[in-house]
This record gives C-alpha cells, sequence and structure tokens, in this order.
C-alpha cells in the first residue's frame, strides 16, 4: 500500500504543476497583459510600460514561469488589482461557501441517488426501474443554470417560499445546493441501479436468499454493499464535474464562493484571481480522486490484495 | 461457443403489434434530433429574425399573443420586442453548428492521439495519459470558462475552449481499443508480413474503432451543447450578435417574474434536444455493442 501511495502522490504533483503552468500558458497567449487591461483603453504608453515594470512583466517568459512557478508553490498569485489584496486571502476567504455547496449537493445527490438506484436496480426491467430510469435520464439533461432558474420561478417567485439569490443563511443554500444535486443525483442513481443489478445476479445473492434470509437483509448485508464500490470509484471521478457545475450554479444564485468569484474575475481579466482560483479547484480534484482512492481499497479487499502483490 | 457458430442459424422475432409499436416509439427521439438539425439548417432561411430589435410595442408578449405587424409570435417575445420563436430557431443553429464542429475537431484529435497511445504505448502512451491527467483535473467546464473568457470572443475560441477536454473521451476509447486490437490476429500478420505501421493502422486498426467513437460521439455533442449553452449563459459564448439558447435564458432571467418564456423556452428547447440525442446514442451503443 505505502509505496502505491507514494507513486500517486508524486503523481499528484506532477499534475498541479502541469494545471499550474496550463494557466500559465493559457493566461501568456491572451491578447493584451495584466497592464493594459488594468490601465484600461486610456492609458498612455508609458504608464503602462511602468506597471509592466513594476509587475515584473518586462522580464523574460521564462524567468516570469520560473517566478510565478515558485510564488504559486508557497500559495502567492500576487495580488487582485480589484480587491488590492492578496489573490489567496480573496479566494480563501469564498472558499468555505463553495465547499458547503458542494458538500450539500454531494450528500442530497448520495442520499437520493442511491435510494433510487437501489429501488431500480433490485427489480430490472420493471415499472420501477423503467420509471426512474426516465427521471434520471431527464435530470441529466437539463442544465444546472436553467434548472436553477426555473426553481428560483418556482419557489422564490410564485410560491414566495425561498430567497432567490444571496448566500450566508440555510434558507439561501436549499436552491443552489438542490440545483447543484440534480444532475449528479441522476448519475449516482444510474451507477448504482447497474452495480445493484449486476450484484444481485451473483451467485451469493442466490445463496443468501436460499437459505432464507429476508429481502431486506439480502439487500442490506449483501447487494448493496458490494454495489457500492463502482458508486465510490465514478463519483470520485466525477468531482471535478460537480465543481464545475458549482461555479455555473454560484453564478445564477449570486452565491458568494470561489466559482462566482472566478467567473467575475475571468470578466475583469483579474488574472491572479484567475490563476488562484483555477489551481485550487484542481488541487481539490486531484486531492479528492486520491482520497477515493484509498476509500475504494478500505471498501474492497481485493484492490487491497491488488495493491500488496 | 464457436461449434455453436457452426450451426448458428439467426433467430428472427416474430413481429408482434407490440414490438411495431416499440420500434416506432424508439424512432422518435431520433426523428426529433433529426429536426433540430433540419430547423437549424433551414430554419434560418423561412423564418425572419433580427437580433438587433424589434418593435417596442411588442416588448414581453406572452407566448401565441399578436404582434404589431400581424403575425403571432408562437414563444411570445423578449425584452427587446424580439420573437422568441426565431431566437429559439437560430438558437438551434448555433447549438447544432458548435456541436458538430466541437465534436468533429476533438473527434480528429481524439482518435489521432488515442490510436497513437495504445498502439504505440511506451513513451507516446505515456505522454498521452498525462496530458489527460492535467485536463482532468480542472473542474468540468472550468478550462473552457478561463480560455473563453480570456480570449477574445469568436466562433474558433468557443469551439476551442470546448474541444480542450472534450477529445479526452475520444483518446480514451480509441486508445484501449487500439490496444487490444493490436493484439488481434489480424494485425499480427500484417505486422509479420512486413504492412507498414500507417497502413496497419488505417485498414486493421481505424474501422473498428469508427463504430463506437460514432456512439461516443452523440454524448459528446449533447456535452458540447451542454457546455456551450453554459458559457453563452456567463456571457462567454459567440460574440453578442449571434443567438445562442445559454444567451437567451440570461437575458430572460431578469424579467422571470413578469415573463417567465423567455428562460423557460429555450431551456426547453435544449433539455429536448440532449435527451434524444441521448436516446440515438444509446440506438447506436447497442447496435455497435451487438455487432462486436
Amino acid at each position: 500500500m505505502l509505496p502505491q501511495l507514494v507513486r500517486r502522490i508524486g503523481l499528484m504533483v506532477f499534475t498541479v504543476w502541469g494545471a499550474v503552468s496550463l494557466t500559465f500558458v493559457i493566461l501568456r497567449l491572451a491578447p493584451g497583459d495584466q497592464a493594459t487591461v488594468q490601465l484600461g483603453p486610456d492609458a498612455t504608453a508609458a504608464e503602462v510600460s511602468a506597471l509592466r515594470g513594476e509587475l515584473g512583466l518586462d522580464r523574460p517568459i521564462f524567468v516570469q514561469y520560473l517566478d510565478y512557478l515558485g510564488s504559486a508553490s508557497t500559495g502567492d498569485f500576487g495580488e487582485s488589482y480589484r480587491f488590492h489584496e492578496s489573490a489567496m486571502t480573496v479566494i480563501l476567504e469564498r472558499f468555505p461557501a463553495t465547499v458547503v455547496l458542494a458538500l450539500t449537493a454531494t450528500a442530497l445527490a448520495l442520499t437520493i441517488g442511491l435510494l433510487l438506484g437501489i429501488m431500480a436496480g433490485r427489480s430490472p426491467g420493471r415499472l420501477a426501474d423503467r420509471v426512474i430510469s426516465g427521471i434520471t435520464l431527464v435530470m441529466q439533461a437539463i442544465p444546472p443554470f436553467w434548472s436553477g432558474i426555473m426553481l428560483i420561478l418556482l419557489m422564490a417567485l410564485t410560491l414566495r417560499l425561498l430567497p432567490s439569490a444571496g448566500s450566508g443563511d440555510l434558507e439561501h443554500l436549499v436552491l443552489p445546493s438542490v440545483t447543484l444535486a440534480i444532475p449528479f443525483t441522476a448519475l449516482v442513481a444510474r451507477i448504482t441501479r447497474s452495480s445493484v443489478a449486476e450484484v444481485t445476479a451473483e451467485p451469493y445473492i442466490l445463496t443468501a436468499r436460499s437459505k432464507g434470509l429476508s429481502e431486506r437483509a439480502v439487500l442490506a448485508r449483501h447487494a448493496v454493499r458490494n454495489s457500492v464500490i463502482p458508486v465510490v470509484t465514478i463519483v470520485s471521478l466525477h468531482i471535478g464535474t460537480l465543481l464545475g457545475g458549482a461555479v455555473i450554479v454560484e453564478q445564477v444564485f449570486a452565491w458568494e464562493g470561489v466559482g462566482s468569484l472566478l467567473v467575475g474575475a475571468v470578466g475583469n481579466r483579474d488574472y491572479a484571481i484567475v490563476q488562484g482560483a483555477t489551481v485550487l479547484f484542481a488541487i481539490v480534484v486531484v486531492t479528492m480522486n486520491l482520497l477515493a482512492d484509498v476509500l475504494n481499497s478500505r471498501l474492497d479487499p481485493r484492490i487491497r490484495a491488488g495493491a500488496q502483490a | 461457443m464457436t461449434t455453436m457458430g457452426l450451426v448458428h442459424t439467426p433467430v428472427v422475432p416474430v413481429r408482434t403489434g407490440r414490438a411495431t409499436v416499440r420500434r416506432i416509439v424508439g424512432a422518435i427521439p431520433v426523428v426529433i434530433f433529426g429536426l433540430y438539425v433540419v430547423a437549424g439548417v433551414f430554419g434560418p432561411l423561412f423564418v425572419d429574425y433580427s437580433p438587433v430589435g424589434g418593435e417596442l410595442d411588442d416588448r414581453l408578449l406572452s407566448p401565441g399573443s399578436v404582434t404589431s405587424d400581424g403575425s403571432t409570435a408562437v414563444f411570445g417575445t423578449d425584452a427587446l420586442g424580439r420573437d422568441l420563436f426565431g431566437q429559439v430557431l437560430y438558437g438551434a443553429r448555433t447549438s447544432v453548428l458548435i456541436g458538430t464542429l466541437v465534436v468533429l475537431f476533438s473527434g480528429l484529435v481524439g482518435i489521432a492521439v488515442g490510436t497513437a497511445a495504445g498502439y504505440l504505448r511506451g513513451k507516446t502512451d505515456l505522454v498521452a495519459s498525462r496530458v489527460i491527467d492535467v485536463l482532468l483535473a480542472f473542474p468540468g467546464i472550468l478550462l473552457a470558462i478561463v480560455i473563453a473568457g480570456v480570449f477574445d470572443r469568436s466562433l474558433a475560441i468557443v469551439v476551442i475552449a470546448l474541444s480542450v477536454t472534450n477529445w479526452i473521451g475520444f483518446a480514451r476509447l480509441s486508445r484501449s481499443m487500439a490496444m487490444t486490437l493490436r493484439e488481434r490476429d489480424w494485425v499480427k500478420s500484417a505486422t509479420v508480413m512486413g504492412v507498414r505501421r500507417r497502413r496497419i493502422i488505417a485498414r486493421h486498426i481505424l474501422p473498428f474503432i469508427a463504430g463506437p467513437t460514432l456512439a461516443l460521439a452523440t454524448v459528446e455533442f449533447a456535452g458540447a451543447i451542454l457546455a456551450e449553452a453554459a458559457l453563452s449563459f456567463l456571457g462567454l459564448g459567440l460574440p453578442s450578435a449571434s443567438v445562442s439558447w445559454g444567451q437567451t435564458i440570461a437575458s430572460g432571467k431578469e424579467y422571470l417574474a413578469s415573463a417567465w418564456w423567455i428562460s423557460a423556452i429555450p431551456g426547453i428547447a435544449l433539455a429536448v434536444l440532449v435527451i434524444c440525442v441521448g436516446f440515438t446514442g444509446d440506438r447506436l451503443t447497442r447496435h455497435f455493442g451487438r455487432k462486436q
């Protein structure tokens, strides 16, 4: 397990380095550097070149890259020109809101998704299965920004039950997390369904049934336990998708998280924030994937054995 | 299995009334998908729509109202008096166009990289895998948002921004297929006979990758359409002179309380298209799955 883990962490560091570098490359390829963007079209050439010097943009590109890499590794992405503060400070201030949103959505998606998936998968082809498959198909097809707006229309404007935008209170959390959870719930339900359907066809389920266990016990003790493993794998692979969805959902509901901060920073070309937030997201995704691997080897003795061999 | 194959007679299912109904119902999504494509390609030839603005008297008319020039606005009008039906139709063109371009572009790149990685293995495979690892570290649409956001808005940038992660699916599929195919007897025989590598890939590997890739292309097409709508919703899509569902949905958000249809209808159009493309993809997957 340990050499495996060391290798994985090595890969993880490499991936993060790649993400940091790619962000640098994209922003350098973009038309107009931070100095021209910051000063606007009315600035004189002298002003621009002065700010360039101040920001270190007049140095050779390779020196800039190394400098950027060096400060990025300490979490320093420079100062945001709009917030007049260290970009990382601004980002970390907003980070808890994104985490709360993502975790609530994940909890919702896992609970409802597993439930729907088990209901559908225990009797493949039956009515429950078909209805749930239909519902999950629609849930995956509707874009979160649209379902968010429709939820605002229904819950906030028509029924006047919940606030339409903003963040802070628990009631502000309901609509964004439900919106974000919709496609994710469908994903969890679909994987659980096929996994449960596959496992219930296994001989040991037949054994469990024929030794007289109740259907509930067969499901709880034998079927579900074994069908969770692929669910964990796929869900962890889609944490990126969830966070990407969070970026958009935050924008719809004016939720003050890193996602809406990033979209605003892209619009204003506040490169320090763009770089910092992008890298932070990448680190979260890579870390979550690693954690999921570890969790999987806890759940599945076969993976543990495979890693040792 | 092989001995059974020798006496194999195809089982022809008896056509019952129910099976016919099923066939017809099964074909509906494919037909609807086709209608979207036709509407996107030819619709704008028949329906006039100006993105610059309509009659101010016609602002925020509900679906089915009669406009000042005597025509009926089936889907209503928006805050500038522009016909929503026209917007949905022109939006279909944008979606189908961008979806197709993204799938073509990323499909070509993905197949090339994936086949090379799976067939050559070694260093090529290692490099390709690491690049994919790095790209997958960016959550979903994030990389597209950054790329589309910092460059000047144009069709090319939107297609590139969406293709940056879209090709990965194609690469993974063709990589795993090329890996198994290179161990098959006909490839080995060709190698022993001294057939050149390029020819082996073209004649003995790519044809087998084509079918499943087509099935995957529909899934990626749906993904590209959703992503394009998300980008234009954020105001990072095509230049504002062109029409896009995401943009219309975003513009309707302000008028949600008084004119729900501006946001609602393009979203329904989008969801129906994605669902139909999904069904079409399922059919293709089943078809090519059986053949293998």
